[in-house]
């Protein structure tokens, strides 16, 4: 921590980036810098407090005549919506599912980080902001991350004021324990259920405005398009899924709480609809698309068994903390059952290249390794095929062990069973496997994704008025997320972020009302209803499915773990290719009028199509290794991620070049005063 | 694996459904239930039939989105959810009926999907801690005994997803809602509310047309996340004291 600047002032510690390298040239055009233009300034720990003032009030009489979309109902977006009805807003709020309470936030396991020192352990918010700057790979705005921090304790006291169960100590005082990639003790936790009883929090707060009449509420629908009239974000497009009936939605303000596109790969441990397109919609409408090639591949997922898998389940790293990882030293003991092994043949390797962190080093570095320890023929469990990089077809046992051996000995089974059981009844039921006595075997999956709609400061998208929180948008979390920021982020920008940024862009408000003979809102009508048709009508001879899964393995195969830039540009050309055949040969059957599944998935593939290309240029475009992403070309000698700040210490936001067009590159310089950028290093 | 599939067709709310019979091949035992569904939705829409609908999202037994009885049970033969449920509970042959949630206050919407909106208005009753943002004392200022806190816990696990109702020969929803009074009414934040909360959301119960509650358990016993019976006994006392309050 020498190197830190405790009292920080203006000077940067860092000069801007100049990239040399042009990997991606010809598949883009690059555009003007971009600088965040409510970027705040003075010293790092005022700024937010310093904002918070400044921005204009909202008389509460005023804001009963303020209209506020906000589109999903997870962490960011249910608490948000709570927040905002509670102040006396008129709020909208959509979901796809049946109820918010089903946003897929509920999954979440391990638990959300809070600088409260409560173990006196040496945290701070200081600290917690280090933490996470570094281990995004310092590819996030310092100034975020530190409001991130600041509200992290908030969170805490909301949240059990709303009855969350956190594990409590037997003085009845909250318990902590520590996550992947982090040295104090600072996660709160409801046994690996933390995201479901954070969500029925917010959920349950939500439901309340409900009942109070200031917000109302639209299940089962889905966002298929944003209104930009006079240049501001001023509605939706949304079809009810039930009906299929195409509804416009008017308002001052629109907020997208839709969460992350990691089912571009098909397989991954979100949601099945899980989707990108209310993001995608407005990226086509103007709002930029920032560092989309981020993807957090999670360490601890229950590894893949055969062709027929729809989706893969996450094991809370929280496990990582009494769980050792090992392979086998001998190729030849693979095949064997773990428990005959002996020590001496057996290879932690995560302890012996990581001795300081050992099992719980950062997901990108713990990721990696087990990749490379099953690439090496040390893999363990079922043998799966899979397509390698030339085309060809390969055998690969993709696991390693996540033992718990140690911990039952140590700690006993029952203190394992309290910590951990609905995890391990979880492996169980998958796997049919008991975990209590045989290693579990866990290997990478993708999980969540840094990209996503480029905000400032604010959590305001380059389209005035449409506001993007949570996983949806590419702040705070750098190239890389730390486990237990996800919920953190969420709820920080749903119930204290922007609460307090959306009233000073509300403070213009009511802007002039528009109907539906607006032409911005005629143009986004017939765009959606045009869509629609079109899916019905190609009658092809290929199920929407099937394209999806086709999608996946070329994102997995070249936008992976590792990406170079040979498979890129392969990848690039392949996902050309298909989008060109989706829109020939698709088959949606049903209609448009009534409850369809397939049509409603037609609509989420081809966005996720051009998604996915643009995720390979960006990838393209980065030619060095930091957090989540990984370029074969940019290693160290033995082989960990080298990163280049000379070059990339940069935001890439992408603007929509047209259907025709390639895609603009608009590079926000991240500049450090608080911070002084390092190579991170955990051995 | 070979199977035949009595499956339930229901083009939507107010059309008549039927029962269909499907033959699916090509199960192996390591799909889950909902991936062979997928499988046989794969085959129709190749052979140009539509799909058949059924709801899930989060596939990892925590959303509450999947809801299918299974041979008669509700999420078939195991204690979990459907999409945690595996084909290896089955056998090769066998033949398997898969119908819509059952239930009056879950009117079926399409095939296999219903609605459970009623849900939500019984958490919009009372289902809460009154608590609006920034108003949180400091989360350590209320320490909560650590038997009650895990009660609540365990209770407060209920994914909201109506096997209990759909199980429940009078369809009441009385173990979602005790899960919840129990949630709620443990921990000391819950106290300022604790009767108003119960008579409310039983007042919503009731509105919604879920019947009562005459402790037959077949909810506990179809409940994946295993909520005990005694939730119910603790609805009912809270009942009880909250008339005796003379609310």
């Amino acid at each position: 921590m020498a190197s830190v600047h405790f009292l920080p002032g203006l000077t940067p510690t860092n000069t801007a980036p100049v990239q040399k390298s042009d990997d991606a040239a010809g598949f883009y055009v690059l555009g003007d810098k971009l600088v965040d233009p409510k970027a705040p300034t003075g010293p790092i720990a005022e700024r937010w407090t310093t904002r918070k003032f400044e921005n204009r009030l909202v008389n509460p009489a005023n804001r009963r005549k303020l209209n506020i979309i906000i589109v999903g109902t997870g962490l960011a977006g249910g608490a948000a919506a709570a927040t905002l009805g509670e102040a006396g807003y008129n709020v909208k709020v959509f979901c796809y599912q049946d109820s918010p309470r089903r946003a897929h936030s509920i999954a979440a396991q391990g638990g959300i980080n809070a600088a409260k020192n409560y173990k006196e352990d040496g945290d701070s918010t200081y600290r917690l902001f280090y933490d996470t700057v570094k281990g995004g790979d310092y590819r996030a705005r310092e100034s975020n991350v530190y409001r991130l921090a600041e509200e992290s304790a908030n969170i805490i006291d909301q949240c059990v004021a709303q009855g969350v169960p956190f594990a409590r100590e037997y003085g009845g005082l909250l318990d902590n324990r520590s996550f992947g990639g982090v040295q104090v003790s600072r996660t709160f936790y409801a046994r690996g259920q933390t995201g479901q009883q954070l969500l029925l929090g917010a959920y349950q707060a939500l439901e309340r405005q409900v009942a109070e009449g200031t917000v109302e509420q639209f299940t089962r629908h889905e966002m298929l398009e944003v209104v930009v009239a006079d240049g501001k974000a001023r509605g939706i497009i949304a079809r009810d899924m039930v009906t299929g009936a195409i509804e416009t939605h008017i308002a001052d303000v629109v907020v997208l709480a839709t969460g992350g596109y990691g089912n571009v790969f098909y397989l991954s441990t979100n949601a099945m609809g899980s989707n990108v397109t209310a993001s995608w919609r407005a990226h086509r409408k103007g709002a930029y698309m920032a560092n989309p090639c981020y993807t957090q591949i999670h360490p601890t997922c229950i590894p893949v068994t055969g062709d027929h898998q729809s989706k893969l389940t996450l094991m809370s790293e929280s496990l990582r903390n009494d769980g050792r990882v090992w392979v086998p030293k001998k190729a030849e003991d693979c095949e064997k059952d773990p428990r005959d092994i002996p020590e001496e043949d057996r290879d932690y390797f995560l302890e012996r290249i990581y001795p300081a962190f050992g099992n719980l080093v950062p997901r990108d570095i713990a990721s990696r390794a087990a990749k490379y320890m099953c690439d090496e023929g040390r893999g363990v469990g079922p043998t799966v095929r899979e397509v390698g990089p030339n085309g060809e077809e390969r055998q690969v046992r993709r696991g390693v062990y996540l033992d718990l051996t140690d911990a039952i000995r140590r700690l006993g089974r029952d203190k394992v069973e309290e910590k951990y059981d609905n995890l391990l009844d979880m492996y169980a039921r998958i796997t049919g496997e008991n975990p209590y006595e045989v290693p579990m075997r866990i290997y990478p999956a993708v999980h969540y994704v840094m990209g996503g709609l480029w905000v400032d400061y604010e959590l305001q998208s380059s389209i005035p008025g449409l506001f993007v929180t949570g996983e949806a948008n590419f702040s705070d979390h750098g190239a890389n997320r730390l486990g237990a920021s996800a919920l953190m982020q969420g709820l920080a920008d749903g119930y204290f972020v922007l609460p307090n940024t959306i009233r000073d862009y509300l403070a213009d408000g009511p802007f002039e009302a528009i109907d539906e003979s607006h032409p911005a809102v005629v143009e986004a009508l017939e765009s959606v209803q045009e869509r629609i048709d079109k899916f019905l009508s190609i009658n092809g001879s290929r199920s929407v499915e099937s394209f999806h899964k086709e999608l996946g393995t070329i994102m997995w195969e070249y936008c992976g773990m590792e990406r170079t830039k040979e498979g890129l540009i392969r990848a690039i050309g392949l996902i050309r290719d298909l989008k060109k055949e989706f829109w020939s040969n698709v088959r949606v059957l049903g209609s448009g009028e009534s409850l369809n599944q397939d049509l409603e998935k037609a609509g989420r593939v081809a966005d996720f199509i051009e998604l996915g290309e643009l995720m390979c240029i960006d990838a393209l475009n980065r030619r060095e290794s930091c957090g989540g992403h990984f370029r074969g070309e940019s290693q160290t000698e033995d082989g960990e991620a080298l990163r280049h700040d000379d070059e990339f210490a940069y935001v890439a936001a992408w603007e929509w070049g047209g259907d025709d067009g390639a895609p603009v590159l608009h590079k926000e310089d991240l500049i450090y005063t608080a911070i002084e950028m390092k190579q991170r290093s955990y051995k | 694996m070979k199977l035949t599939l009595k499956i339930w067709r229901q083009e939507n709310a107010s059309a008549a459904g039927a029962m269909h019979t499907y033959e699916l091949d090509g199960v192996s035992q390591d799909m889950s239930f909902l991936e062979m569904l997928d499988l046989l939705n794969e085959q129709l829409v190749t052979s140009g039939q539509e799909p058949v609908a059924f709801d899930s999202d989060c596939r990892e037994g925590i959303c509450g989105t999947c809801s299918l009885m299974i041979n008669g049970e509700a999420h078939g033969p195991e204690v979990t959810t459907t999409c945690q449920l595996h084909m290896r509970s089955f056998t090769d042959g066998e033949t398997i009926t898969i119908e819509p949630w059952r239930a009056d206050p879950f009117p079926v919407l399409k095939d296999l999907v219903v609605d459970r909106s009623a849900f939500d208005r019984i958490i919009q009753s009372g289902g809460y801690i009154s608590a609006n943002t920034g108003s949180a004392p400091e989360a350590n200022s209320v320490p909560a005994p650590r038997d009650k806190a895990m009660r609540a816990f365990n209770a407060a696990t209920c994914i909201g997803c109506g096997a209990c109702v759909a199980a429940c020969p009078n369809g009441s929803a009385s173990l979602f809602m005790g899960a919840k009074i129990t949630a709620l009414g443990e921990l000391p934040q819950g106290q300022p509310e604790r009767y108003s909360r119960v008579v409310d959301m039983v007042a919503q119960h009731d509105a919604e047309g879920f019947g009562g509650c005459t402790n037959i358990g077949e909810c506990t016993n179809a409940c994946p996340k295993e909520i005990p019976l005694d939730v119910i006994s603790q609805l009912n006392k809270d009942l009880r004291t909250a008339i005796a309050q003379g609310r």
